[in-house]
């Protein structure tokens, strides 16, 4: 039963993603429209899903790769749902659903592994710690995907050769616009996450840092986006600097969120959370 | 037979002498209007002049002698003699007149195909035929389906989406780069034509503020009042670039006049903000190596006409689309047009049932004068509706009989089988 919510999820969310690449393509305003509200449907029955597990398992539902990738996921359309809001940019959509639909994708073709919880994950700073974290994710996320619409715009421009995208993606100001704001509010979410997440090891683990690999990762990539946050605010970049720059960020964070829990061990590897023993 | 006929020049049949002589005057289409109204031959009529076209859209029974009457009423406006212009003119009857419209309304007829103006014009004219009450059935038809038709060709077309003059390309850049140009900064250097041209566009589209620098100060201070505009010298140029979001450039200078240095060196204090370099000046006045800086963007003349014409030929591929759009509306409007042709034929037939009545009425008064009102009524209410019921099946066969081409024999036969033209003369 709840494995159908999430089925249900995945199938709108790549509905949406068809509808919104009909968009960019037709640049036809009803393609939008009925992308966006398959989207906002297949949020909503994420959402269920991921309430229900909450229930289910009494935390949030992330300690495995499957999950976290969903929980990434959903938290994207989340985020893209209130940028939406904010900017009125149809186009946007046609770049974040698709990449939401990748995570979902990736996410689906892993197996359903049933593993007891161990108590200490019952924990509401679980919760806030893991949940600061990846709303400060999706945001950079959003970051992510603006910059990589600045640079073909920007290119064309400069290049004067204006090809297909450049009546399709908005103006530079506005792409610009969206990358700063999913900065400066990603930012505080990821140094909140990070505090409640040393808080939380303090209880859990007796110790506020441990030089745990994705502990050393996550302040690399705090210091990387915490440089660029200052560039912006001090130094003034903006436009292509900046894009780069958060798109370096952000393949930085991506290799902390996936890389260093695959890889490097530690007590945030999914191995260790899960049944095994590896505290 | 009523016809439609449409006569008129455009950019393409007449030179520009001809047609600014008859689109200067304002009074113009009142004039032509109250003229077509007087015309006993001009049943409909709507004076359309820009200054691009001048024409005339009207409903007559009588082609030959209507075409006359506007060409002389063309002449008398523009004061022109008829031979002058004669060869000049195009007329539509019927089927093409309203494709013309048709074109006309949704810019495809247009110099630059697309442009949006025209709309708002035919508009204006048509507003001014209905108040003048020269616009009747026909035309109100055709009028409010030429508004449709242009509103199918913009919506379901691309056709006026690009920019096809220089000016309009270096603002849609602009805007491509700024979003909006609300509140922005403007730098002329240079006097011309062309920047105030583009100057004057900028400012429509919200820019705030403009300063002039020019060599001879004279001349900026000159410019600068017509766009209430700062006027500083060429030397004050590198301050004004930590202030402005766009320059524009169009000096008689040989050698860059924005050179690569300068401009590096305000862009730190600009704190990066975006740069937008519009040099419409040959021999070039900015240098092109400005544009490799980062936020800084350089677009030179032939940049910009080579925008100009990627749009054209794009354009040209959506005119096509457009007059199949245009075509399929035509063969709607002439179904309905076809429908109309039967509209006399019934209009004559409910008369005659009518004046039946009433003589039938007339003659059986004093029989009748017994009957108390109510009863009066109801004997009225019945011969009514015996009438309408005998004249309902006939009236349904013609109207299914209108699109087909034998419609004539078919209204001649009815005509005749109920002597609607007998007693009265001529009726169309």
């Amino acid at each position: 039963m709840i494995f159908l919510w999430f089925d249900l999820a995945l199938f709108f969310e790549l509905l949406a993603t068809g509808g919104f690449i009909v968009y960019l393509i037709k640049q036809k305003k009803w393609a939008f429209r009925y992308a966006y509200w398959i989207l906002l449907a297949g949020f909503l029955c994420h959402t269920v899903f991921l309430g229900y597990r909450y229930y289910l398992l009494g935390t949030a539902p992330v300690l495995n790769l499957k999950s976290a990738l969903s929980f990434f996921s959903w938290t994207i359309i989340g985020v893209y749902l209130l940028f939406q809001a904010k900017f009125r940019l149809m186009v946007l959509g046609s770049f974040v659903a698709p990449f939401a639909a990748f995570l979902m994708i990736i996410s689906s073709a892993m197996p359903w592994i049933q593993e007891p919880i161990k108590p200490i994950f019952k924990s509401v700073w679980l919760t806030v710690h893991v949940g600061t974290i990846f709303i400060g994710n999706a945001l950079f996320a959003m970051a992510f995907v603006a910059a990589i619409m600045y640079l073909i715009q920007e290119h064309q421009i400069k290049q004067k050769r204006l090809g297909t995208f450049y009546s399709r993606l908005p103006s530079l100001a506005t792409l610009d616009s969206i990358n700063y704001h999913a900065l400066i509010y990603g930012f505080p979410f990821l140094t909140l996450g990070m505090i409640t997440g040393s808080i939380y090891a303090q209880f859990a683990l007796g110790s506020y840092w441990q030089w745990d690999p994705k502990e050393v990762w996550s302040l690399i990539t705090w210091l990387f986006y915490a440089a660029l946050l200052h560039e912006r605010l001090a130094v003034g970049w903006r436009g292509r600097k900046a894009a780069i720059m958060s798109i370096l960020c952000f393949c930085i964070l991506a290799f902390t969120f996936i890389g260093a829990s695959l890889w490097l061990g530690g007590y945030h590897s999914f191995d260790s959370l899960g049944v095994r023993e590896a505290l | 037979m009523i016809k439609i006929l449409n006569i008129g020049m455009n950019h393409e049949t007449a030179p520009v002498e001809l047609r600014e002589r008859l689109a200067t005057e304002p009074n113009n289409a009142l004039e032509a209007l109250a003229f077509m109204r007087e015309q006993e031959c001009i049943k409909e009529g709507l004076f359309l002049s820009t200054c691009n076209r001048v024409e005339a859209l009207l409903t007559t029974d009588e082609v030959e002698k209507a075409r006359k009457l506007i060409l002389s009423l063309m002449s008398r406006l523009g004061r022109i003699p008829e031979e002058q212009f004669r060869s000049s003119l195009y007329t539509h009857e019927d089927q093409g007149a309203v494709r013309h419209i048709f074109k006309v309304a949704s810019s495809l007829d247009s110099m630059v195909v697309g442009e949006p103006q025209i709309l708002g014009q035919i508009k204006e004219a048509y507003v001014l035929a209905t108040t003048q009450k020269t616009s009747g059935v026909i035309l109100n038809r055709v009028m409010h389906r030429a508004f449709h038709v242009a509103k199918r060709v913009r919506t379901e077309t691309e056709i006026c989406e690009t920019a096809v003059s220089i000016s309009y390309a270096a603002v849609e850049l602009a805007k491509k780069i700024f979003y909006s140009l609300e509140g922005k900064k403007a730098l002329l250097i240079g006097a011309g034509e062309m920047v105030e041209l583009a100057a004057r566009h900028l400012m429509s589209q919200g820019v705030s503020a403009m300063v002039v620098a020019n060599r001879t100060f004279e001349r900026a201070v000159e410019v600068a009042k017509s766009f209430k505009a700062r006027p500083v010298s060429l030397e004050e140029v590198d301050g004004q670039l930590l202030d402005v979001d766009i320059v524009l450039t169009s000096t008689a200078a040989t050698d860059y006049v924005i050179a690569h240095s300068q401009v590096k060196r305000c862009l730190k204090k600009r704190r990066n903000r975006p740069l937008f370099f519009i040099d419409i000046a040959v021999p070039r006045d900015v240098d092109p190596k400005v544009n490799s800086l980062d936020n800084v963007y350089v677009y030179d003349i032939d940049d910009l006409k080579g925008l100009v014409a990627l749009n054209v030929a794009q354009r040209q591929k959506e005119a096509v689309k457009g007059q199949r759009i245009v075509e399929e509306e035509v063969v709607k409007f002439e179904k309905w047009l076809e429908t109309l042709a039967v509209v006399p034929t019934i209009v004559s037939l409910r008369e005659k049932a009518d004046t039946i009545i009433d003589t039938e009425w007339g003659k059986s008064s004093s029989a009748l004068k017994e009957l108390s009102p109510e009863q009066k009524e109801a004997v009225r209410v019945l011969t009514r509706s015996v009438a309408e019921k005998l004249l309902n099946d006939p009236i349904l066969y013609l109207k299914g009989k209108a699109s087909r081409p034998t419609l004539n024999s078919y209204l001649d036969v009815v005509r005749k089988l109920f002597n609607l033209d007998g007693d009265k003369g001529e009726r169309s």
